[in-house]
């Protein structure tokens, strides 16, 4: 029963005619929460205790940040889904995020060696936090090279699948490197056990602006998993033709 | 749902993901000494360093300790995980974050014989707590 659903959306035109509405709401609902986001970080929330005006990178550092692990989480089911049940739709889906994944992942590293500088007093440091993060970079670079290398067939899929399967051990040790080891990078702030330690004042507009970025990696992904589609059927009706 | 090539490739995955994560924490657990950032004071006494080698010590810069001196550029403060302590000699300029009570990362040379450590870098360390000014004055003015 449930496979003859997964059957039904594993159909590349069903599948498109579903997620366009999605991709549409995802767009508006991007715009309009950054939107607002945006407002209440820039103008509305207070400075920081500490750190004053500069904890407002935080609202477009921590966001990324999430949104690159749970990018590379998504590849991850997506690579097992398609290993067991050999959906080529599956693997199709993954393959489009990394690109993603790695926007954010660059945007995680500006903002926050820009933060780290007038904060700690540097750019960059080697600590655990930090490389483990880099190592997510290189990991999305390879991912994406591997994709790019087998653009015109499929016989990278399957490699694709395996290697990020592999490559997700990186994302536990990124979230309890600041347990784990004693880092420059503070702990977490806001997905810890005994629950938040900021102030309600920055945790609305930081949920706020992730959302708005989370509607806004749906968004992207969608597109290029439709364009992705889309330019299949045309390769393959250029082969009949 | 399930057939059998199926639960077998599913234990497949199972298998790799096991022996990825096992191989990689005996990998971490082995550099574990190269991985921490820095030493807690007590950690740097008891590891007998030499003095050529370049090292960090983080701690919690101790109350009434910093001292300026007269060209405004050299600065003594002792750093401290309330067990032990080290002396900091900096000459240059501190992160703004840089008080009495915050926790700080000194990168530079230790010399065991006069348990003094001259720093080349002082990185400030922020915690996890944000909250608005108003707010952190009402609860330190509740704890006093």
């Amino acid at each position: 029963m449930l496979l003859k659903k997964i059957h039904r959306f594993a159909n590349p035109n069903k599948f498109l005619k579903v997620i366009y509405p999605f991709k549409k709401i995802s767009l508006y609902m991007a715009v309009f929460l950054l939107f607002i986001g945006l407002m209440d970080a820039l103008l509305f929330s207070p400075p920081d205790y500490q750190q004053s005006q500069t904890v407002r990178i935080m609202y477009i550092h921590v966001p990324s940040a999430w949104v690159s692990l749970l990018a590379y989480i998504m590849i991850f089911f997506f690579s097992l889904m398609y290993i067991i049940w050999k959906f080529p739709l599956f693997i199709l889906i993954a393959k489009e995020i990394p690109i993603i994944g790695i926007s954010f992942t660059l945007i995680t590293l500006v903002t926050g060696s820009l933060w780290g500088k007038p904060t700690w007093g540097t750019y960059w440091v080697w600590d655990a936090r930090l490389t483990s993060f880099l190592v997510l970079l290189f990991i999305y670079m390879g991912l994406i090279f591997l994709e790019k290398a087998f653009k015109f067939s499929n016989n990278g899929d399957i490699s694709f699948a395996y290697i990020s399967i592999i490559g997700a051990i990186n994302i536990p040790v990124i979230k309890f490197s600041v347990d784990w080891w004693n880092t420059l990078h503070q702990p977490a702030s806001v997905f810890r056990l005994d629950g938040p330690t900021i102030s309600a004042e920055m945790l609305i507009p930081l949920i706020i602006m992730s959302l708005g970025i989370l509607f806004l990696f749906f968004f992207l992904a969608l597109t290029n998993v439709e364009s992705a589609i889309q330019e299949k059927k045309i390769n393959s009706q250029n082969f009949r033709g | 749902m399930f057939s059998n090539r199926k639960v077998n490739r599913l234990y497949l995955v199972l298998l790799i993901c096991i022996s990825v994560a096992l191989a990689t924490f005996f990998v971490l657990k082995a550099l574990e000494e190269k991985i921490v950032f820095f030493y807690s004071p007590t950690k740097l006494l008891e590891k007998n360093v030499r003095g050529e080698e370049y090292i960090r010590v983080g701690g919690l810069v101790q109350t009434d300790s910093i001292i300026y001196e007269e060209d405004g550029l050299n600065v003594i403060f002792s750093i401290t995980d309330n067990k032990n302590v080290v002396k900091v000699f900096y000459i240059g300029i501190l992160p703004d974050l840089f008080r009495e009570n915050q926790g700080v990362v000194v990168e530079g040379n230790f010399n065991s014989s006069n348990n003094s450590f001259i720093a080349k870098k002082v990185l400030a360390k922020h915690d996890e707590n944000y909250m608005p000014p108003e707010v952190k004055k009402a609860i330190s003015g509740k704890s006093k």
